[in-house]
């Protein structure tokens, strides 16, 4: 019999940005709130100077990081491969403890455009029968631009998102981004300043008659006290970005934007080393009777909660729901289940160009540095004509000239002298064109449970099965064309290349990117989403899944801002709505 | 943005810094009790986690991956006590693997695009790597690989890179290939001559001194708008050392 702790109003499965964000609005609302975290505390007093600036804690032993050992992801490409455990982390670095990877992520914040919200009517539109893929399904996220921008505009402020306004109240602004979904209110405070790669991609992007803007970014150029009276000092280009905590208050982060405020709220809790296996669920299956976590010394504890919010990582949410029995599993060959079908992910490419007489400085930088463009996002340019859908932002941007990391040509040698050479002939030489480009969704990529391999506590592990897909593969050919353009106009003295082209799949050995999203997709249509439109389960109504997993596709940029504004939103309509009358938001028509 | 002068100037300012830290340990001062502890001479050093016939092969082995001044500009893996760092990493989470998943079942025949499948750690993977090393020297060459010369070393580590020493056929059971060891090696080795020497390695930050990189001082707010420009100050460790 599991240890049973004192009835809470809402408990928080995860203490990350979506948990700091529904345990400020739940606590407002004057619910007892208790957050459960299943890794370690973390306070800005771990990051201080100098512990983050240690590559090789960080940066090459991923410290921060989710450990395999408590809950691997098993892999494979598609429905007939064996799938198995990625037994160290690779591809993808999800976060660990308080703070979950809002603590270390890179703080590009960066809005969908109206477009990306509703793909599906878009592709309906401009996309005639049979252009694409037909085991795609894309679909609406079922919540409109309108609807959202005030949470965007506020999160971004707690963010103290720094940039350049492009489009606001639907005036055209200069230097911003002429293709974004107007804005309520220019950006908070002013853009990063330009390093050298940026000047250089600035120009050459504007020669070829693209519209330039600097990355959105969450790392602060200036003092900022945010909306909860958090303080976040301006950035100082410590270097350390993406992947370390940040050692100046400077990145935004649950740390540094809200967990201070929050836990001031006496009725607000949160206990550390608590990992939630699952959610119970009363005999009726229709509401959530609370979590089973296991606490700090292995016991089991049963926590009873009025409403349980999964917050922690979009994969794991998932899990969650499956080792639950929240919402029908997805069957992608019966094609019927919701709960791990579109799962998306993210594509990226690029150019690596090394010029002999040219300083970059690249240790001088801030995470989000640099300059994108989204000429090439949906609606913007015709994609049908190369026969696929979405987009990809174009940038140039700097995350950090850490030694470790250093990119060498493909041709310099890998050791001996020559390799000693080529780092001394190229560090600090390099700069990098990049695109990261949107993921459609497919019948067969997807999420279930392993039946093979399980965590320490005898739960089994998620499984994944992933791959590109033709749409993607024309996408990166399409895009690799044109920042080929941009390197020819930039002129290196070296350059080399990679993209995921025809042929290529996915490969979990090396970093691809930590924008895994959907499984559990929000929605209007109970048959083909595992939420409805407000984050809330179709199926127990007590339990509401805000993240990543929301997404049905993904768009060519990075996830957060997304994220944070849908936990907004969904809060909005708990406070103003379900917790007067706790029930189904949405009707099962 | 072309500029000239940049090689003579870069080595000047290098050189003028340099001078800094000799100053300062004479006087006695230094920033951190840490500091003032020197790094071991690598001669010195007793390993704790190889034995010495393991130790032996692996300073030759770094000693080929990341050459000394001998062999060119830029200083060498043993110049770094990049050896004292990888045995110093046996010992860490990294060495028992202690935060990966390594429950069975271990499925060793499926794609390498699915990533490291073998119910080793990295301790394991060296110990065996290098008596399959050593097993494959003696059949090869009839010594050990630290008796080798060094075109000969070359040559052996050429073979484990292209995964040409058959480790199965010299007794492993559980699939370790001879290209899974040397990137192992290559990987740890590159990590202990550019990680900041708190860890072992980069002795007195020859490596980032080669680079120009400035290492713990993560603060650039008066550098960033300088574009195309030298940055002048040498680097910092993590415990306060200057360079």
């Amino acid at each position: 019999m599991a240890k049973q702790q004192p009835r809470v109003d809402a408990v928080i499965v995860g203490l990350g940005w979506t948990g700091s964000i529904m345990g400020m609005e739940l606590t407002e609302a004057g619910l007892n709130v208790l957050a459960l975290e299943r890794g370690a505390d973390r306070t800005n007093e771990d990051f201080a100077y100098p512990k983050p600036a240690d590559e090789l804690e960080y940066g090459i032993r991923h410290t921060m990081m989710q450990k395999p050992k408590q809950a691997a992801v098993t892999i494979r490409r598609d429905l007939n491969e064996r799938a198995l455990p990625q037994r160290k982390l690779g591809a993808f670095l999800p976060g660990d403890g308080v703070g979950g990877a809002g603590a270390h992520w890179t703080g590009v914040l960066i809005r969908p455009t109206p477009t990306d919200l509703q793909l599906k009517s878009f592709a309906d539109q401009a996309f005639g029968k049979g252009v694409l893929q037909d085991d795609m399904q894309i679909q609406d996220f079922g919540v409109t631009w309108d609807e959202l921008e005030p949470h965007f505009t506020f999160f971004e402020k707690v963010c103290g998102q720094s940039g350049t306004t492009g489009n606001l109240n639907g005036e055209i602004q200069p230097g911003g981004d002429p293709f974004e979904g107007p804005r309520s209110e220019p950006y908070p405070l002013p853009a990063l300043q330009d390093t050298q790669n940026t000047e250089m991609f600035d120009k050459a992007a504007k020669q070829l008659g693209y519209h330039p803007f600097p990355n959105p970014s969450a790392n602060v150029s200036r003092a900022w006290t945010n909306p909860y009276g958090m303080q976040l000092g301006p950035c100082n280009y410590c270097g350390f970005c993406s992947r370390y905590g940040c050692l100046n208050y400077s990145k935004a982060s649950p740390q540094t934007c809200i967990l201070n405020a929050l836990k001031q709220r006496s009725n607000f809790a949160y206990r550390t080393n608590a990992n939630v296996t699952r959610v119970e669920l009363a005999p009726d299956g229709k509401t959530a009777t609370g979590v089973t976590y296991i606490d700090e010394h292995g016991e089991e504890v049963f926590q009873p909660a009025d409403m349980v919010v999964l917050a922690s990582y979009a994969l794991n949410n998932v899990r969650l729901m499956l080792n639950s029995g929240i919402g029908a599993p997805y069957d992608p060959v019966a094609r019927t289940g919701v709960v791990g079908r579109n799962y998306a992910y993210q594509i990226g490419g690029g150019i690596h160009m090394y010029f002999d007489d040219i300083e970059f400085n690249p240790f001088a930088t801030a995470g989000a540095t640099g300059r994108m463009f989204n000429d090439f996002s949906p609606g913007n340019f015709d994609s049908a004509q190369y026969g696929f859908i979405g987009g990809a932002k174009m940038h140039s941007s700097q995350a950090s000239g850490t030694p470790i990391k250093t990119p060498l040509p493909k041709t310099a040698p890998k050791w001996g002298q020559g390799y000693k050479d080529a780092l001394r002939k190229h560090y600090g030489h390099h700069m990098k064109l990049s695109m990261t480009g949107s993921v459609m969704s497919y019948r067969s990529n997807m999420l279930d449970l392993d039946p093979t391999w399980k965590d320490p506590y005898g739960m089994p592990l998620l499984r994944m099965t992933f791959d590109w897909k033709q749409n993607e593969h024309r996408l990166s050919a399409f895009m690799r064309d044109r920042l080929r353009e941009i390197a020819d106009v930039l002129k290196p003295d070296y350059r080399d290349e990679s993209f995921n082209l025809e042929g290529s799949h996915f490969k979990v050995t090396s970093y691809v990117s930590t924008h895994n999203v959907g499984g559990a997709a929000m929605g209007t249509d109970p048959s083909t989403s595992a939420i409805n439109r407000y984050l809330q389960s179709w199926d127990v109504h007590n339990v509401f899944v805000p993240g990543g997993n929301a997404f049905p596709q993904n768009f060519q940029a990075n996830p957060t801002d997304l994220i944070g504004a849908l936990t907004y939103w969904s809060a909005k309509k708990i406070r103003e709505e379900y917790l007067k009358n706790p029930g189904p938001l949405m009707a099962q028509s | 943005m072309s500029q000239p002068d940049n090689t003579s100037r870069r080595a000047f300012l290098r050189n003028t810094f340099t001078l800094i830290p000799t100053v300062g340990l004479a006087g006695g001062v230094s920033l951190t009790a840490k500091a003032a502890e020197a790094p071991p001479n690598l001669s010195d050093y007793q390993p704790a986690f190889f034995k010495s016939d393991e130790w032996a092969f692996l300073l030759a082995a770094c000693d080929r991956l990341i050459p000394g001044e001998s062999e060119g500009k830029g200083p060498g893996a043993l110049d770094t006590n990049v050896p004292i760092f990888i045995d110093r990493q046996m010992d860490s989470p990294y060495g028992h693997a202690e935060r990966w998943y390594m429950q069975g079942p271990f499925v060793l025949d499926g794609s390498p695009d699915l990533g490291f499948q073998y119910p080793y750690t990295p301790r394991d993977v060296y110990q065996k790597g290098i008596a399959l090393t050593q097993a494959y020297c003696q059949k090869q060459y009839g010594k050990r690989f630290e008796q080798l010369d060094a075109a000969t070393r070359d040559q052996v580590l050429q073979a484990l890179e292209a995964n040409q020493v058959d480790f199965a056929a010299l007794g492993e059971t559980q699939k370790l290939e001879a290209s899974e060891f040397f990137s192992s090696l290559l990987e740890n080795t590159k990590e202990g001559y550019l990680a900041d020497p708190i860890h072992g390695g980069n002795k007195h930050m020859a490596s980032w001194k080669m680079l120009g990189f400035p290492g713990a001082r993560a603060s650039y707010r008066d550098w960033v708008d300088q574009h195309n420009v030298d940055y002048p100050l040498g680097p910092v460790s993590l415990t306060g050392e200057r360079g």
